[in-house]
């Protein structure tokens, strides 16, 4: 949702940047447009840059052109591969004149050259970060062609320099790298260039930064005085400064420009312009203290993060952004998007776990041979897996014992009322206690601030907070009253701990509306006066200066009177939970998790008792709780952040923190949590949660949207009766009459009620197919299920009948019988039992189709290598000869439980 | 020998013999020389580079064993000894070829599920037994199963998978069983 509240913004921004740049951008570098020099096209630019290069590159300049030619050519045949020997032979002239420049004055020469890789590092190093600073795609491409470049080359300069002589090695090298580097930087600087407005500025002020950067790497061989030299030094190191950290090669300017126009727009006019946006006098002397910032009074107060500090002015700027409708529409649509985000993620999870048709059948098998993925190839992920194997073992093995467990069921009913009885009645408590808090909170609040103790001030959130850490833990001793299933219980604890938020929640904000209605009389009271004040002052004005062109009063903002925003203060309250809760989790990891593991860690050297594995022992990281406290988190952004805009802001430095926090916390000082039950098996039961909240979090606010007027003097619906009429205005204004009509039909009750009507119907119907096909969908299973079982029966019916058969025919003295086929055996008894396994099914997709004879045909083929590798076995006990039409062979054949075969 | 231990499983099992653009893939998916380079990194003393005149080399397990890709599999000695011709865990070139074939991707799963199978089998008779069960699980568990919770995962695996009621799986079982699961072909494989 922070998401779209920033997408919205910055789209708005882009728009509005693109068009108001020009302006600004013709502003700023003209300082630096001394030379005059207006390239205009990027090759010009390029070219130049180029030609300056061999400039410095060369001591002695002999012909700039040839040069220039002989760095294309270069670079050509890099690209190409080819080994032409017209570049070989320029090349060589490139090296002599560069010997011929040692030969000269190697010293200068090569300090030049030092200067020269120093200011091209320079550069590319620049070019790079204002690429960085603009964060696109294109950046790591641009520096991996450049590095592939470089390394392409450096590979050539090796191989060029065996051709040649090991003298010219090194130069060589030096002189290729150095290329190499001209090519990465002047590419990354084409790349860096091509979007930007206004290039033949940038290129003068790069060029003149350049040539300043020459300067001071160059003074200390310059023929001057020192005095001179220290003092074009200084002047230089300034400039440079000056433009280098400006320009960014001219996306920081951008940059830069972008936050201006982001700012403005959001905020419209900056602080201190209009009373809404100033601190009133009597709490400036204190605005800036510590206590009343953290208690986001004060600067905090009158800040964009909260609701009252926006203008209502109905368009700002040149685009027109109407920041009262997009406050409303953003605050609306975060809502429907979260809502969209949360049911679309219900219906992908319920897809994935729609066909655990077979699953059910090989629990502990599956678990057994399937869960060791061979991949693995860590000693760490192999710890982690094998503790899951053996955590999903356990799981299933209680719940396997559950399901056996059979109970006195009138002694459990009796505990399980018992414990809801208990449970609500502590939910009521902590409600009542958050409520009656609340209350004297309020009268807290008419006192004076500074007579009261930091309690008295956040007990509120202490005791919340409180709440939260203490009924948990009580909840889940209560619930060992009701023996669920491990799996159920859990549930029923999420459930209840949620409860318990939610009602703590719901009180506050009960108790919040109570002073919200309170402040809005005072509001009115304020109001009437300020008017009747107003009037006043223009009857008297009138009379004292005997005219009727009166100017506004001249008050400065600061000292205009005002109502009591109820919206920013709504705001402050929901961002003081929020900050609360994240002391009070962080507090808890730190003392709860951290402590507690280094005394349970350091002080059992000298204890009298285990305590890793006695009472402290170390803290037990509990996912559900977890997930359940972000839920809620959730729950409170979404509420407060209609009133609160910095609230966002703030939840996502929340979370990041959080999670390397707790991820810290977990490595290094916690257990896995006794329960081995991973709460549930989809998602759907948190998703659901989260649903819920987000359905019980857009009540309020839409609510308090829908009825309540907002304050008159802050806020960017001040001065309408209702927040929504911010619509409707946009729509008689700015849109064309007959869309208001349309709206106007729409919203109708002839319309809407027939509308809601349909939907139930569409509902109903969906519904309704939804259940016949799951009817068939079971009807199906069960089809496959008989089908399978059939098979089964009949497989097995033959081979107990073959081998009944087999001994039957050993006893008979003529062993030429034809052995009898197998529909005349009848089905021993055990089929019944049996029924409920699946037969071996053929593994050909063809075979699917039980044509009876074909499937005999396919049995019988099959069955003969299964009867050789029987004979590998011993013979199991058999009952006696002659029983073969009789039931059950053998004390054996049962259901697989008999005594085990002598083999094993 | 591959191929030869294709159309072997393929009788045994009862089951119509795999394609034989399965048994291609197989040998195709593993390029020899990049497998032989890791069979000789192993002991580039004992292995010889030129392998025209079928040299008699085993690796000893413990050279096996201590792959990257082996060393933290549980059942490491157990597919060590199934895939070498001694049974003992020391691999022949062909052995080593035969192991990563079989856990390579395009393994066909009927070839698979057999190996899975001789895997599991600790004291290779053919058929997995409570024993072999437990000591299956234990090595999964690393042990941290208490003995009635181990007899009893072991009886509910014989309970769930046994098919005729011999109170041990078959390969048959094992095969039924193992067609059903959804996760044995993606986690019965080792990239190499």
């Amino acid at each position: 949702m922070a998401m779209l509240l920033v997408t919205l913004l910055l789209n708005a921004a882009a728009i509005y940047t693109i068009v108001t740049i020009p302006p600004l951008s013709t502003v700023a570098p003209s300082a630096g447009g001394r030379n005059g020099k207006q390239a205009t096209s990027e090759e010009e630019e390029e070219d130049e840059a180029q030609r300056k290069r061999s400039h410095k590159k060369k001591a002695k300049v002999q012909d700039s052109e040839e040069e220039d030619e002989e760095e294309e050519d270069e670079a050509q045949r890099k690209r190409a591969h080819k080994k032409k020997a017209k570049v070989q032979d320029s090349e060589e002239e490139d090296e002599e004149e560069e010997k011929s420049v040692k030969r000269k004055g190697p010293k200068a020469a090569g300090r030049n050259k030092k200067a020269v890789k120093q200011v091209s590092e320079e550069e590319s190093e620049e070019e790079e970060r204002g690429k960085k600073r603009k964060g696109r795609k294109s950046t790591s491409k641009n520096q991996k062609e450049g590095q592939n470049k470089e390394k392409k080359s450096d590979a050539k300069g090796k191989s060029d320099a065996k051709g040649k002589g090991v003298k010219d090695k090194g130069n060589e090298k030096d002189k290729k790298k150095k290329n190499a580097k001209y090519s990465s930087s002047s590419s990354s600087g084409e790349s860096g260039d091509e979007d930007s407005l206004s290039e033949g500025e940038i290129a003068a002020q790069k060029e003149e930064v350049e040539e300043k950067k020459k300067l001071i790497a160059t003074l200390r061989n310059k023929p001057w005085r020192m005095k001179r030299r220290l003092k074009l030094l200084k002047e230089c190191q300034a400039f440079v400064e000056k433009f280098e950290g400006a320009l960014g090669k001219g996306k920081g300017r951008k940059l830069y420009a972008y936050k201006v126009i982001m700012a403005k727009v959001m905020m419209g006019l900056p602080y201190g312009s209009i009373p809404r946006k100033t601190v009133p006098r009597a709490q400036q002397a204190k605005a800036m203290d510590y206590s009343v910032l953290l208690d986001f009074g004060g600067y905090c107060k009158y800040s964009v993060l909260f609701y009252g500090y926006y203008n209502d002015e109905r368009t700002i700027g040149l685009l027109q952004f109407r920041l009262p409708l997009s406050y409303l529409l953003v605050g609306v649509g975060i809502f429907g998007y979260s809502l969209m985000v949360v049911i679309r993620t219900m219906a992908r999870n319920s897809d994935e776990g729609g066909d655990g048709g077979d699953d059910g059948q090989f629990t502990f098998t599956f678990k057994m041979f399937t869960s060791w993925d061979y991949l693995i190839g860590n000693p760490e992920t192999a710890d982690n897996k094998y503790a899951s194997i053996t955590t999903s073992f356990k799981e299933s093995i209680v719940d396997e014992q559950e399901n056996q467990k059979d109970e006195n069921i009138h002694l459990r009913r009796f505990l399980r009322v018992l414990a809801n009885l208990f449970i609500l009645c502590s939910l009521g408590g902590s409600g009542f206690l958050i409520y009656f808090v609340v209350k004297r909170s309020q009268d807290f609040a008419k006192l004076d601030q500074n007579t009261l103790s930091w309690y008295e001030k956040n007990e509120v959130e202490v005791v919340m907070s409180l709440l939260g850490l203490v009924c948990p833990p009580l909840f889940e001793t209560i619930a060992e009253l009701e023996e669920y299933h491990p799996r159920i219980a859990l549930k029923w604890q999420l459930g209840r701990i949620f409860a318990l938020f939610l009602g703590n929640l719901y009180t506050f904000l009960f108790a919040l509306f109570d002073d919200v209605n309170e402040k809005l009389e005072q509001e009115k009271y304020i109001k009437n006066a300020t008017i009747w004040g107003l009037k006043e002052y223009y009857a008297n004005y009138s009379t004292f200066h005997n005219t009727t062109d009166i100017p506004p009063p001249d008050i400065p903002p600061a000292d205009v009177i005002r109502g009591p925003c109820w919206e920013t203060d709504v705001g402050i309250e929901f961002v003081k939970l929020t900050v609360s809760d994240i002391q009070v989790t962080y507090l808890t990891i730190l003392i709860g998790d951290f402590v507690r593991a280094v005394i349970v860690r350091f002080l059992n050297y000298c204890w009298c008792w285990d305590l890793e594995a006695g009472f402290p022992s170390y803290g037990e990281f509990d996912i559900s709780g977890n997930v359940l406290g972000l839920i809620f988190n959730q729950g409170m952004i979404w509420m407060g952040a209609f009133y609160a805009p910095g609230l966002v802001g703030l939840n996502v430095l929340r979370l990041l923190s959080s999670m390397y926090y707790q991820c810290w916390a977990v490595m290094s000082c916690n257990v896995p949590h006794e329960r081995v039950f991973k709460a549930s098996k989809s998602n759907n039961f948190y998703m659901g949660l989260l649903l819920l909240v987000l359905f019980l979090s857009l009540l309020p606010v839409v609510y308090t949207i829908m009825t309540l007027p907002p304050s008159s003097d802050c806020g960017p619906f001040s001065g309408r009766a209702q927040m929504y009429d911010v619509v409707m205005e946009t729509i008689e204004k700015d849109l064309p009459a007959f869309i208001g009509n349309i709206f106007t039909y729409a919203t109708n009750p002839g319309l809407i009620i027939p509308a809601v009507l349909l939907m139930v119907l569409a509902i109903y119907y969906l519904n309704a197919t939804s259940k016949n096909y799951q009817n068939a969908n079971l009807e199906l299973k069960r089809k496959m299920q008989m089908a399978r079982d059939e098979e089964k029966n009949r497989r097995n019916n033959k081979e107990s009948t073959n081998q009944v058969m087999h001994d039957l025919v050993g006893l008979l003295p003529n062993r030429s019988l034809i052995p009898p086929p197998a529909e005349e055996a009848p089905p021993p008894d055990n089929m019944s039992e049996k029924g409920s396994k699946f037969p071996k099914v053929a593994k050909r997709p063809g075979a699917a189709d039980n044509v009876k004879g074909v499937n005999l045909q396919k049995d019988v083929s099959l069955a003969a290598p299964n009867s050789r590798g029987a004979v590998t076995r011993p013979p199991g006990p058999r009952g006696p000869p002659g029983n073969a039409r009789g039931p059950p062979p053998g004390p054996g054949r049962g259901r697989g439980r008999g005594a085990p075969r002598p083999k094993c | 020998s591959l191929k030869s231990l294709i159309i072997l499983f393929d009788i045994e099992s009862g089951y119509y013999p795999v394609c034989t653009s399965d048994i291609l893939q197989v040998q195709l998916s593993f390029p020899p020389p990049r497998l032989f380079d890791r069979y000789r990194d192993l002991a580039p003393q004992l292995v010889p580079l030129d392998y025209t005149d079928q040299p008699d080399v085993r690796l000893p397990y413990e050279l096996i064993g201590s792959m990257p890709e082996l060393k933290d599999n549980p059942f490491r000695q157990r597919i060590a000894e199934v895939f070498s011709e001694d049974g003992e865990g020391n691999m022949t070139l062909d052995d080593f070829l035969d192991m990563f074939s079989v856990l390579s991707e395009m393994a066909p799963r009927d070839l698979k599920a057999y190996y899975a199978f001789k895997i599991y089998d600790f004291n290779n008779d053919d058929f997995l037994c409570k024993s072999d069960l437990e000591k299956t699980l234990n090595k999964l568990t690393r042990n941290e199963l208490t003995e009635d919770e181990v007899r009893m995962v072991c009886e509910k695996v014989i309970d769930e998978a046994d098919l005729d009621n011999d109170g041990r799986l078959s390969l048959e079982d094992f095969q039924h069983m193992i067609v059903r699961a959804p996760d044995f072909l993606s986690t019965f494989h080792i990239r190499i």
